[in-house]
């Protein structure tokens, strides 16, 4: 099993509160992350792929291809903006634990019917501190 | 194989090398149109991190001795491909160009037979935001 893992940055600004929570609750629940006007981060995104490697040019998927599909269909969409804006938190907090769940669905879409490579995991780093992971372990 | 006396241990070695991606099947222009840049002859720095995993020797308690780990690098990997031509001076990348997931799994397979069962996994970073991963998973020892 061979897998192929690729990380992108992109800065960008979110507000963590919920509708279905009071102002309070939403301060008890998120903290300084709840701060209405917003906070930010410089955001590191760790793509990993596997799938056979092409036999003709020995890749799971050319590596400009990768960053041709995730610049596209996410860093141009993420990166600069308050995630809050985006369609995919409309019902869902902008949390990392739900970006690395967007970013996974949107780039598996994406490659579904157009290549043998599958996303295997998502990691994103919000902070020095803290990353956080969706799909395989290794 | 699951028993928690197994433990893994991990060591890293750097090496640099020249290469260039080329595919005998395509001609000249297809492959500098295929591969760009990447079509002519650079270098990187590999950083290669290779995992060895069992269970202690109760009498020494390593899972390996790391001088046997190292000379096996250093015979293996070291020798063979630092400040090499990846093209040129080894045999494997004839047929197919050495994209670091052709890399690794060359690099995986003299790392098996030089360390057969007690080869965890591998892997291999080209630069800072790109690596491949070989192993860590029953299937990759058959």
């Amino acid at each position: 099993m061979i897998r192929v893992t690729r990380r992108y940055r992109f800065p960008a600004a979110h507000v963590l509160r919920s509708d279905r929570f009071s102002d309070a609750e939403n301060l008890r629940l998120y903290g300084k992350c709840a701060n209405p006007n917003g906070h930010g981060h410089d955001y590191g995104l760790e793509i990993t792929l596997s799938g056979p490697l092409d036999p003709l040019i020995g890749s799971i998927l050319p590596i400009d291809r990768l960053d041709l599909l995730v610049r596209e269909r996410i860093l141009d969409r993420l990166s600069h903006r308050l995630l809050n804006d985006d369609p995919w938190f409309q019902d869902a907090v902008p949390t990392a634990e739900n970006i690395v769940l967007a970013v996974q669905r949107e780039l598996a879409d994406a490659l579904e019917g157009t290549s043998t490579a599958r996303v295997r995991s998502v990691r994103l780093h919000e902070t020095r501190r803290n990353a956080f992971e969706c799909g395989s372990e290794t | 194989m699951n028993d928690d006396r197994r433990v893994r241990l991990t060591r890293a070695i750097d090496f640099s090398a020249s290469l260039r991606y080329r595919s005998p099947d395509l001609s000249e222009q297809e492959n500098l149109t295929r591969f760009g840049p990447a079509a002519r002859q650079h270098g990187h720095n590999y950083r290669l991190e290779v995992t060895v995993e069992g269970i202690p020797d109760p009498a020494t308690g390593m899972v390996i001795d790391l001088k046997d780990l190292k000379r096996v690098l250093e015979s293996e990997i070291m020798a063979r491909f630092d400040h090499r031509d990846l093209n040129r001076d080894t045999p494997w990348f004839e047929k197919c160009p050495p994209t670091p997931e052709q890399f690794a799994r060359v690099i995986w397979g003299l790392l098996r037979g030089a360390l057969g069962d007690l080869l965890h996994s591998v892997r291999l970073r080209q630069d800072e935001d790109l690596w491949v991963e070989v192993g860590g998973h029953e299937e990759d020892k058959s």
